[in-house]
């Protein structure tokens, strides 16, 4: 997602923060400087609050792109959820879905909606919901608007895979071009390809290699040029195929891919034989779109936690400073304890590991070993105990993912007071066994988990394009790079099917185990008798293979 | 410098294309609910949108994942009391299971997606289940008009709808009140000024203009008091404001449904062995049908319900459609228990009546004739419309006869059989044929 949704659907209930006084100020003083309060806001106050907020946020040198605050309604935030919070899409039935589901758990009550959404783009559109009080308002401005927004222009990750100035402008001309297409080939036929690449979004991502920009005209003016030229290519990868053998006869067979491919959306648009170059480039739209999103699935806690921090401390020096009174804060903070609540996992509640709540932790976490580090600090973080907090905080912001941010800087004093421990399910073993706990010998392996617990091997299958059969039937074989025995879901069965569709051969999947073993998964045979060569309505016939 | 936006007026529902594409793509599973749906609903509530359920495993968007199995390391907060080394048994079902026996992957089981339709969304379901033509869908989809009607005024409205008259009547009337006091000193004042001037003009009776230097000084202090304190009584009654906020009266229009009748509807069924669920299930739809059309131009539709066997009883409607009864069929019974409840509780000069009745066609021979008598000359002459539909018989049975014979002879009388839920409508298709006489 490229949004956060802020707070959705946390339980109530909370351990009460408590509202330090605002000790730079007298008392005297602070009426006078105090802003209107009240739980109604105006754009007035909005505008104030966010003045303030922006000149504290300036002071604590946080860098953000320009805000485009936007007040929208409850329905309108509904729809804002149903396309992952853009402001423009294409059609597509599973954006219907999803609002209708947000609908209905909506009007239940069984889900309240987030307060805000906020959007990595240049200028940075943040969406309030009108229901929020002034407090709540200032709240999300600061989260937002300042948190969020400093952390998209400064994360190495956003700054490599997104661009937040072209995203609103791609999202335009992919709408209208899947609106063009409906028109020329029918929605069904067009809705074929989006399933199908909705389906593989996961996998089309270069993780290593940073992506060009282009601007909207840029990439109307490609169009064109592209079709033709993309189709001559693929023309001429297979027109080399028919060569007979040369006389020599013991030149070693060509191998398609040269490498492994992990980006198998942009294999498909490049490689797949069959398609037409409108849906070449309707696999380049999803693909561009998910690359858009990817950054978002590796830091959120990082994300989250840096919003919070923010909100927190940019909410407290206004207090400080005695611009907003008791009442404010007192709501302000019942909602932050809210959103870092953090249940055990033996609770109903339990639902994973709240990442705002780590992720606030952390910050404030490293603040403190600056600020005042113990021994124990000076033991594990020698570079940071004592040093300049905002520095240090900027340095770990702009420079991590989730994974790589637990590894470096979760503290023993965390794994304490989140009591964390590692518990190993081993379906070899016959009970499930606790491998460590929050003492001096267990700190570095929880660690070490927690870190693994939110890399993209640990939580998503590996699975790349090995060969295609450029000799024979040209089908097209994955490879599933095991990785601790665990197997894939009984959903890749329809994933293949969907690939196949794009492909137009026939597609294998196979689990490559960790000792090097070759188990075929799946199967999608194409039967060419009933394909077109437009490769419309390809009819597959679906082998299952043995599991393993 | 940010800057701020008020969307709220933009368009709503932005979402609403991505909607229509999944009804789309869904029609066929969300048809099945609808009809599912329609015969858990009560008749009355048909006319309404709600949550329809389908299975959610056809919208599943599949990805690949991982599944189960496997080796699994996981971090999980709030430990209490286990060290390193503890083992913990696998919760029964085997499989991932949570740290705590519930935690959070259980994504997956959900196998029911339920939405709501809004209620022009159901009924273009039903309709299209029912084989309506269009023309009749627009009629029956409508809302039933209402007009504004003149209701008295009010004191908050939109300014269009402000009445100038009465506003101005407010605003005087406060003003007089506000102002009252003031002006009561004010003559009070003028009274003693007019008092001091001639005591003033009394002390110097060859007196010239009071201002004159040449004139011995006149003690005019109080005169000048009074002067200034009728200046000030003026500034009070000059401030009261001509017009405020709680003066304002807007004209009050109140919304009145325009065909302001009422009707009963009266729904007989035989409920005999051989009425089974399908065949309810159809009548149910004619009576639905009939309903919708009836709630388009009454304000006010009683239901009756009546079934019968040998003997007829007014029940409700979960009696009537869910209770099976054996044993023979007199349709005379209900006929004769309808034309009771007509006479007891629906006198015609304020009902119109509308009677459907829905059965499998079997009769006592012996029992047509009286059938054929009290509906000729009691029902039918009491009664707007009467409909007769045959559900599910593969011969006309022997109360159809009596139906084809007295429908000669008679205009508002309906018959139909019906094998499908296509069949339900021509059965009425007259009825709505004839709605612009009705209505004018």
């Amino acid at each position: 997602m490229s949004t956060s949704e802020e707070f959705a659907s946390l339980p109530p209930p909370p351990a009460p923060a408590r509202v330090q006084p605002g000790a730079s100020v007298p008392p005297t003083r602070r009426a006078e400087r105090l802003l209107p309060g009240g739980s109604e806001w105006t754009f007035e106050l909005i505008e104030r609050y966010d003045r303030e907020i922006a000149r504290i946020a300036q002071a604590y040198g946080l860098e953000t792109y320009p805000n485009q605050i936007e007040v929208i309604s409850a329905e309108q935030m509904m729809d804002a959820y149903a396309s992952h919070g853009m402001p423009v899409g294409y059609t597509h039935w599973s954006y219907g879905k999803h609002y209708l589901s947000t609908e209905q758990t909506y009007r239940r009550g069984q889900m309240g909606l987030a307060y805000e959404i906020v959007i990595n783009s240049n200028p940075c559109i943040a969406y309030l919901m009108e229901e929020n009080t002034l407090p709540m308002q200032a709240l999300v401005i600061a989260h937002a608007c300042y948190g969020h927004n400093s952390f998209f222009k400064g994360n190495y990750l956003f700054k490599t895979w997104t661009h937040a100035d072209s995203i609103i402008d791609y999202l335009v001309f992919a709408k209208r071009f899947v609106a063009e297409c409906e028109q020329r080939h029918g929605e069904r036929e067009v809705e074929r390809i989006l399933d199908a690449c909705h389906a593989l979004s996961n996998l089309g991502v270069d993780r290593y290699k940073r992506p060009n920009r282009r601007s909207l005209a840029q990439e109307q003016a490609r169009l064109a040029e592209r079709e033709a030229y993309l189709q001559r290519q693929v023309n001429d990868l297979w027109r080399t195929l028919p060569k007979a053998h040369d006389d020599e006869g013991d030149e070693p067979a060509r191998t398609f891919p040269a490498e492994p491919q992990e980006n198998i959306l942009y294999f498909i648009e490049k490689h797949a034989p069959l398609l037409e170059p409108w849906q070449r480039e309707l696999v380049r739209i999803v693909r561009k779109i998910s690359q858009y999103f990817y950054p978002q699935r590796q830091t959120q806690v990082m994300n989250e936690g840096w919003a919070t921090f923010w909100h927190y401390t940019i909410l407290q020096t206004m207090y400080d400073e005695g611009l907003v009174s008791d009442a404010f804060m007192f709501e302000v903070l019942a909602s932050h304890a809210n959103v870092l609540t953090q249940p055990a996992f033996n609770s109903q509640r339990y639902g994973g590991i709240n990442p705002y709540a780590l992720g606030f932790a952390m910050f404030r976490d490293i603040r403190r070993m600056c600020e005042s580090p113990t021994d124990e600090d000076r033991r594990w973080f020698p570079d940071i105990a004592g040093s300049d907090w905002k520095k240090t905080l900027d340095f770990a912001m702009r420079n991590f993912k989730d994974e790589s941010f637990i590894a470096q800087y979760l503290s023993p004093k965390l794994i304490r007071d989140f009591r964390l421990f590692c518990l190993i399910d081993d379906d070899a073993e016959p009970t499930r066994r606790i491998g460590a706990i929050h003492n001096d010998e267990g700190y570095k392996a929880v660690r070490e988990a927690l870190s693994k617990q939110y890399s993209l091997a640990e939580r998503e299958p590996d699975i790349q394009v090995v060969s295609v059969d450029l000799e024979g039937d040209r089908s097209l074989t994955l490879h599933h790079f095991q990785h601790k025995r665990r197997p894939l879901s009984s959903d890749s069965e329809q994933v293949v099917k969907h690939l196949a569709q794009l492909w137009g051969f026939t597609v294998k999947l196979e689990t490559r185990t960790e000792d090097g073993q070759i188990i075929p998964v799946h199967e999608c045979r194409v039967d060419r008798g009933q394909r077109g060569l437009s490769g419309t309505a390809a009819t597959s016939s679906l082998r299952r293979m043995a599991t393993r | 410098m940010s800057e701020i936006i008020d969307r709220r007026a933009n368009g709503r529902r932005k979402s609403a294309g991505n909607q229509q594409r999944f009804l789309k793509r869904y029609k066929a599973q969300i048809r099945e609910a609808v009809a599912r749906s329609v015969t858990q609903r009560k008749i009355a509530d048909t006319d309404r949108g709600g949550n329809i359920t389908i299975p959610a495993r056809d919208l599943n968007e599949p990805n690949f994942s991982l599944g189960s199995g496997g080796a699994r390391e996981r971090v999980l907060p709030g430990n209490e009391t286990f060290s390193t080394g503890d083992t913990i048994p696998r919760p029964p079902g085997g499989g991932a299971g949570g740290g705590g026996g519930k935690a959070g992957d259980s994504g997956e089981g959900e196998d029911a997606f339920t939405f709501a339709l809004t209620r022009e969304e159901f009924l273009e379901f039903f309709f299209e289940d029912m084989e309506l033509p269009d023309l009749v869908k627009t009629q029956l989809a409508q809302i039933p008009q209402t007009k504004l009607k003149r209701g008295g005024y009010r004191s908050d409205g939109t300014p269009s709808n402000l009445s100038i008259v009465r506003t101005m009547r407010e605003s005087l009337a406060r003003r007089i009140a506000l102002a009252a006091p003031y002006r009561q000193q004010l003559h009070e004042v003028d009274a003693q000024i007019a008092a001091e001037r001639e005591r003033l003009a009394a002390a110097s009776p060859d007196a010239g203009p009071l201002t004159d230097d040449s004139r011995p000084a006149v003690d005019d202090t109080a005169l000048s008091a009074l002067l200034v304190e009728r200046e000030r009584l003026l500034g009070r009654i000059t401030r009261v404001p001509f017009i405020d906020e709680f003066d304002l009266r807007y004209n009050n229009r109140v919304p009145q449904p325009r065909p302001i009748s009422q009707a009963v509807m009266f729904c007989l069924m035989d409920v005999s062995g051989s009425m089974d669920e399908n065949r309810k299930d159809l009548a149910k739809r004619f009576f639905i049908l009939l309903h919708l059309f009836l709630t388009r131009h009454y304000e006010r539709i009683e239901l009756v319900f009546i079934r019968h066997h040998t003997t007829a009883a007014v029940v409700d409607e979960e009696g009537f459609f869910h209770s099976r009864e054996s044993g023979g069929t007199l349709v005379s019974s209900a006929l004769e228990l309808a034309l009771q409840t007509i006479k007891d509780r629906f006198p015609t000069d304020q009902w119109n009546i509308y009677m459907a009745q829905a059965s499998d066609g079997d009769n006592w021979e012996s029992d047509c004739p009286r059938c054929h008598e009290l509906l000729m000359k009691e029902i039918l002459p009491l009664v707007q419309y009467y409909c007769y539909v045959e559900v599910d018989s593969a011969q006309p049975q022997a109360l159809w006869e009596q139906f084809e014979v007295a429908r000669a002879q008679v205009r508002n009388l309906a018959l139909g059989r019906i094998l499908g839920r296509g069949d339900v409508y021509p059965v009425l298709r007259e009825l709505f044929s004839r709605k612009e006489r009705m209505a004018a």
